[in-house]
């Protein structure tokens, strides 16, 4: 696989969110604006290139009985460390993101790619390959975000381009299902065409 | 009364699938079958009430004192992989057939998100209930977690009737599987939205 | 096999640890400014600050300018729809309210969530508690409701009405200090 397919793949054909439909609490949860899923998008892809190239650096050294559980421990700690960069540098996008940034840890994303990818390549290609699907994931996540936050609120990035409310439940938890559901059919039906 | 308050807000108002999205991934992917899904449930059940036990001592005993609460997420998820272990260790051997409904189930729990999530919001969270907001007690963090867990069995379980119900039904190519999956979940959880405001 | 996941977990932990006196100061520092941003926003122009002061209903800073006390802000809460709603409420020395806003919040998004928007929080400048009344339209007040969401509005009100005890309860104190 050549280096560049590494990072193109996660955004059409092994998109986590549309193809896979891995991690899809975050993804349900925090897309009430295309600014919160875009903060959890990268907030994952951080997580997923350190546990990654991490992981993939250690492998060899772990027996294959703990494998999970140390790639668990592996994940918290990249999870942990997050958490204090952004309770130090973003406090408000962690307090908006709140139980969804420790969760990161049970994401099935990131110990997918550990227990798929990183433990039999290079550090250099894990790298990649958290960049790629991570950034897959930001873009799905913003994409929700924008069409949630655009029906509910009637703006798009927190700008305004319709007076009033919007169809409020969109922003609601019956919304994301809904939406969600809308642009799986639309992916599949003009993106992924098999 | 409190627990009563406790119970109706985590099963219906705040329910753990629809309104707060915690272990979507078991409600999407063993809903397929009503037996699976009631297995599903019951070892949610288990595990979450249980993992909220081991956790809430461990963050009152054990992180709190040595002011280490930084290593919660490292430690809680730790020890809920391990009791999960546990759990399909001491099943298997004393109830076989229990272990051979559960069983399955039990090693993907550690990933569901719901187990953490109720944990961690158990010991950092103010919950307001008759006016005075306050951090729940050993008692009524059990409770709390028993209820999330019960809402999960029951949405879980409706879910998966009508899933079953959907599956005899023509549906077009593009929405078959999860997306008209996720249009009956929708629909669910604005059903469920009409408790709100109940507590 | 032990071992091998022993040295990791304590690998991880002392990374953590030493992560966590590296951030410390910075996330200290945050939580700091968020406080004063929000005390600057609620309260007229002023030069110096007192430290965090109680009384009996709440905490409160005293802020004045050359030396005269120009306000009060108060730190409030009550609870909400989704959790507790924490507000900084600002006072000029007359006993109208300055300004509030929002430290902290578990609202719904999209519903009560709004509570943070300027269109609801606008109604409370130079809000007059000894003239208006603090209570949503519905409660005979006169706080208009966010649409949808009236416990949080309620709540709102409430915890701006606990502010207001604070003030009438510092002023009392200056005043009998002097």
């Amino acid at each position: 696989m050549s280096k560049l397919n590494l990072i193109t793949k996660g955004f059409v054909k092994d998109n986590p969110t549309f193809v896979l439909l891995l991690g899809m609490c975050p993804t349900l949860a925090t897309t009430t604006s295309a600014i919160n899923g875009m903060s959890m998008g990268l907030a994952t892809t951080f997580v997923l290139i350190l546990s990654n190239m991490a992981i993939s650096a250690i492998a060899r050294f772990i027996p294959d009985k703990v494998r999970i559980p140390s790639y668990i421990v592996v994940i918290a700690t990249f999870v942990t460390l997050l958490q204090f960069v952004m309770q130090a540098y973003v406090p408000s996008v962690y307090d908006t993101l709140g139980l969804f940034i420790p969760l990161i840890v049970v994401n099935c994303i990131v110990l997918g790619r550990a227990e798929a990818f990183a433990n039999k390549n290079s550090v250099f290609d894990s790298a990649l390959d958290g960049i790629g699907v991570g950034l897959g994931f930001t873009v799905s996540l913003t994409v929700l975000g924008l069409v949630r936050e655009a029906l509910g609120s009637g703006s798009a990035f927190g700008w305004k381009f319709m007076p009033g409310d919007g169809v409020l439940v969109f922003v609601l938890a019956p919304g994301a299902f809904l939406a969600l559901a809308y642009l799986l059919v639309l992916f599949r039906k003009f993106i992924a065409k098999q | 009364m409190e627990y009563i308050l406790i119970i109706i807000s985590a099963v219906f108002v705040n329910n753990i699938l629809l309104s707060q999205f915690l272990g979507i991934c078991p409600f999407l992917g063993v809903s397929n079958k009503l037996s699976t899904a009631v297995g599903m449930s019951g070892a949610v059940c288990f595990v979450i009430t249980l993992a909220t036990l081991v956790t809430y001592l461990l963050q009152r005993f054990v992180l709190d004192p040595l002011n280490v609460g930084f290593l919660q997420t490292i430690a809680f998820i730790l020890v809920i992989a391990a009791l999960v272990q546990m759990v399909e260790i001491v099943l298997k051997k004393i109830s076989p057939s229990l272990y051979s409904a559960l069983g399955i189930f039990l090693p993907l729990i550690t990933t569901n998100c719901a187990v953490l999530g109720v944990a961690l919001t158990v010991v950092t969270k103010e919950f307001t209930f008759g006016g005075e907001a306050h951090m729940l007690n050993l008692g009524e963090s059990l409770v709390y977690a028993f209820a999330t867990s019960l809402g999960f069995g029951l949405a879980m379980i409706l879910f998966a009737g009508l899933r079953e119900t959907l599956a005899l039904n023509n549906v077009p190519k593009a929405f078959k599987g999860v997306p008209v999956a996720l249009i009956t979940a929708s629909i669910l959880a604005m059903a469920f939205m009409g408790f709100s405001g109940l507590v | 096999m032990v071992v091998a996941l022993g040295s990791i977990t304590l690998v991880c932990s002392a990374l953590l640890g030493v992560m966590h006196e590296v951030t410390a100061s910075p996330i200290e520092a945050a939580a700091k400014a968020k406080t004063q941003n929000a005390i600057a926003a609620v309260l007229p122009e002023f030069d110096s600050l007192s430290e965090l002061k109680t009384c009996e209903y709440g905490s409160y800073y005293l802020a004045s300018k050359d030396g005269e006390p120009v306000g009060v802000a108060v730190n409030s809460k009550s609870s909400g729809f989704g959790g507790n709603i924490k507000l900084m409420v600002g006072f000029h020395m007359d006993g109208r309210i300055c300004n509030s806003q929002v430290l902290e919040h578990a609202e719904t998004p999209g519903l009560g969530a709004k509570c943070t928007e300027e269109s609801f929080a606008a109604q409370f400048r130079g809000f007059d508690p000894a003239v208006k009344k603090l209570s949503v339209s519905k409660d005979g007040g006169d706080v208009d409701a966010i649409t949808a969401s009236t416990i949080t509005s309620r709540a709102y009100c409430v915890a701006v009405e606990n502010a207001v005890k604070v003030f009438n309860t510092v002023v009392k104190e200056e005043s009998s200090n002097e």
